[in-house]
């Protein structure tokens, strides 16, 4: 089963466990721009699965008031790009509804579904990745899967979630990853990393489409002798420091890879903390292999993104530190 | 949904009634728009050799009256057809639907109550006319040419503008190069007139070293400075906002320069999906609180991707929103260029003589996909994609008009037609043959000035590069 496939069946299973469950989006009737809510409206009626005017902010503040009135809202932005109309909603109104209330009120009923991340030919507008933006809003969870059978659990578990969640959906694997994928109802806990392969030189952490590019570069470091343990993150906010810092203790090297732009991405924050946390065991600087701090720029995508070689080359560096 | 409505004409006995007449003499009374704006309209459609227009002619506002056709368009309501130009205070907008603005029917023919200059120049000559069809089927050729293009592999990605083709070049006829242009993406024909290269769309296309946008931006995301056209953004709706804020600009500079008239109005273009975002009250609102000369033009053509009009909104389409804001509006018939080209005309010279903005709404049909991303099968019958672009091509319909003229014949339109092609396939492959824009270009631009920060990442790529030569080789996409 493909990733869009996983997550259709994730909307599903929620739908029909849940029946306040709605999804709904630009586009999202007769399927989705990326086919993830295909076959949704026909099972569970128009009322339920529907297509919204074209307002991210809208959308984003009707899944509010709906979560906040005790449904489930599934919400679908189109793009992860064009989710900043929809920016104060989220940050200022999602995030704080419990806060402000005194616990009285909140929309943890929200997802909001969206897709991220490079995919060879998006350009500015279809290309971004900008999770730190969500992640520096404390309020709001932030859950990034690497493959079907994460996207459903991790989905399942974000849509029950008594919190708010932003999930992003890495648009490069939607067809490209294909997985078995159990049937049943299960989540994946939010807030905790994996273990995807163990290691003991250099501890590598990265999150959803970035973890393929990130095997690659371990594979080259194996060839080279160098033993790396790769870690997926899966959710942003709240992340999983003890997986990382555990690791860490242990390898004493650590290098952080995303697709968004270096500075004040969210690996800035995860060498921060190991930093504080692991001070005396690292044996080498933190390596941060990121997007440029530059608008994503089509025609040299290739140069732009963190690919294997310049991980290698950091696995390398904090090697021969 | 459009999907079940017939096309042809509906024969509705629905004349709009008194209700409408007086209104529209109690605007007339204002006397405003009828008086100042019809001679300024036409000169937009006259050819070369125009002569001075008489105003005495003009057609008289107070016989202002809504035809007993109506027409199915977008969201399958029935509009009702008026051949008088009027561009509508707030508060004079007819009852009932809002009427759409036509001179010309199916088959080209204009309308016996639409024969006045003001909606077609008696001046408009066979150059200028074969012009204007020239540049519809040269955008019609082209989009052809590009989704195949597409199709092969060699550019990334597409979006065409079938269906809407007089609304580029009808409103694009209306205005100069003075005047600034907001677009949304669904414009080409409208930077085509103002005189847009064939190679510059092949550059952009290509993402090579010719575009002026630095292959930065995906395809069909075309900007010229030069030409006063904005650099297309894909969010939609932002350019709306900014577009006010650019006609109050021209405004300001006209009044220090002791004018009170701005050197050119600003346009900005939008669709029916568009025109749900926030940013279409925010632009709408604070352009008619700071007296802003501007034509917010939306196209609205029954989709935004899959979503019909009818998920879209519960109102009359988009123009009538324009009462709610004090903003004077019109509506026309997207695929009539004359009453595209009279209604733009109209509107800009409301919006540069009296400091204030106009609302447009152009009804047509979307007959391509989406984009090439897109395949509109899914979500409506290919008879209906067909029965628009058969029943009521808006590039037929001109061109009928001119056959009858005696300018056009099957001959020269195949002519064109295929001269325009060899224009584009020597543009595609010429495209084709250069190179990227350099690497070192990627870096640029970010701020005026590259920042220490940049310059350490940039040194660090291309030492990375460097290094590995086999594998960055070409453009990244
Ligand atoms: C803010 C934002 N949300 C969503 C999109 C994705 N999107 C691109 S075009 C489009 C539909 C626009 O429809 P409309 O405004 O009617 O223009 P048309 O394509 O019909 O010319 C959508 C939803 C976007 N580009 N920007
Ligand atoms: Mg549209």
């Amino acid at each position: 089963m493909n990733l869009f496939t996983a997550i259709n069946e994730g909307m599903r299973t929620a739908m029909q466990t849940d029946p306040t469950a709605i999804t709904f989006g630009e586009d999202v009737a007769f399927g989705g721009v990326f086919r993830c809510s295909v076959g949704l409206r026909e099972e569970f009626g128009a009322d339920r699965v529907f297509n919204t005017p074209l307002c991210e902010q809208g959308i984003a503040g009707f899944g509010i008031g709906y979560a906040a009135m005790g449904g489930t809202a599934i919400a679908e932005i189109q793009f992860a790009d064009y989710i900043f109309p929809a920016f104060d909603q989220l940050v200022n109104e999602a995030a704080k509804f419990r806060y402000r209330s005194g616990n009285q009120w909140n929309c943890g009923g929200l997802t909001v579904r969206t897709p991220c991340g490079a995919v060879g030919h998006g350009g500015h507008y279809h290309s971004q990745s900008p999770e730190a933006y969500f992640t520096h809003t404390p309020g709001l969870k932030v859950v990034m899967p690497r493959g079907p059978v994460d996207a459903k659990g991790l989905l399942l578990a974000s849509i029950r979630s008594p919190d708010p969640v932003i999930f992003m959906e890495p648009k490069v694997l939607y067809r490209a990853a294909v997985e078995d994928v159990p049937d049943e109802d299960y989540e994946i806990e939010l807030g905790k990393g994996e273990i995807m392969r163990q290691g003991t030189d250099v501890t590598v952490v990265g999150w959803g489409g970035q973890l393929r590019v990130l095997e690659k570069a371990c594979d080259l470091a194996e060839q080279n002798g160098i033993s790396c343990e790769l870690i997926d993150l899966k959710t942003l906010a709240p992340w999983d420091v003890e997986i990382v810092t555990e690791s860490v203790m242990k390898t004493g090297k650590l290098v952080v890879s995303h697709e968004a732009p270096l500075t004040g991405g969210f690996a800035a924050e995860i060498s921060s903390t190991i930093q504080e946390e692991c001070f005396l065991s690292l044996e080498a600087p933190v390596q941060r292999v990121c997007g440029a701090d530059t608008p994503f720029p089509l025609v040299f995508e290739k140069y732009y993104v963190p690919d294997d070689l310049k991980n290698f080359e950091a696995i390398k560096k904090v090697m021969n530190y | 949904m459009i999907r079940s409505a017939p096309l042809a004409l509906r024969l509705s006995s629905r004349r709009l009634s008194s209700s409408i007449s007086s209104q529209c003499s109690a605007f007339n009374g204002k006397g405003r728009l009828q008086s100042e704006l019809c001679s300024k309209a036409l000169t937009s459609l006259r050819g070369p050799s125009n002569r001075h227009f008489s105003s005495s002619t003009l057609h008289d506002i107070s016989t202002v009256d809504i035809d007993s056709d109506s027409r199915i368009y977008a969201g399958d309501v029935p509009l009702p057809l008026t051949t008088d130009c009027t561009i509508f205070e707030a508060d004079d907008i007819p009852t009932g639907k809002y009427p759409v603005f036509r001179v010309m029917d199916e088959n080209g023919v204009i309308r016996d109550d639409a024969k006045g200059p003001q909606y077609i120049d008696p001046e408009l000559n066979e150059e200028h006319a074969v012009k204007m069809f020239r540049t519809m089927s040269r955008l019609n050729v082209m989009d052809n040419i590009f989704l195949n293009a597409q199709r092969q592999g060699r550019i990334s990605f597409y979006m065409s503008s079938q269906g809407e083709e007089a609304v580029h070049i009808g409103s694009a006829s209306a205005l100069d190069n003075k005047d600034v242009i907001f677009a949304q993406y669904r414009e080409t024909g409208v930077l085509m007139w103002r005189g847009f290269t064939m190679s510059q769309f092949a550059d952009q296309c290509f993402s090579n070293s010719g575009d002026l946008g630095k292959g930065r931006q995906m395809p069909v995301h075309y900007g010229s400075r030069a030409l006063n056209f904005h650099t297309i953004s894909s969010p939609l709706t932002t350019q709306l906002p900014q577009a006010a804020g650019a006609a109050y600009a021209m405004k300001m500079e006209a009044i220090r320069n002791g004018s009170n008239r701005a050197a050119g109005v600003t346009v900005c273009y939008f669709g029916d999906g568009a025109a749900s975002e926030g940013d279409f009250h925010a632009a709408m609102n604070i352009a008619a609180t700071m007296d802003a000369p501007i034509i917010f033009f939306c196209r609205n053509n029954g989709f935004a991707i899959s979503t019909p009009v009818a998920d879209q909104y519960r109102g009359d389409g988009i123009a009538s929103r324009a009462k709610g804001y004090g903003m004077a509006s019109i509506r026309v018939d997207g695929n009539d260029l004359f009453a595209v080209n009279a209604a733009t005309a109209r509107a800009k010279e409301l919006a540069l003589s009296e400091n204030r903005p106009v609302l447009i709404e152009t009804m047509s049909y979307r007959v391509g996909h989406h984009s090439t991303s897109d395949d509109s099968t899914r979500y409506r019958s290919t008879e209906e994609i067909k029965k628009w672009d058969n029943e009521d091509n808006p590039i037929d319909r001109f061109r009928r008009f001119c056959e009858a003229k005696g300018w056009l014949d099957e001959e020269r339109v195949q002519t064109i037609r295929d001269e325009e092609k060899i224009n584009v396939l020597q543009a595609l492959e010429s495209a084709e043959k250069k190179g990227p824009p350099a690497l070192a270009t990627m870096f640029d631009d970010v701020y005026k000035e590259k920042t220490p920060e940049l310059e350490r990442q940039e040194a660090k790529l291309l030492e990375h590069v460097a290094k590995y030569p086999e594998r960055y080789t070409g453009p990244g996409h």
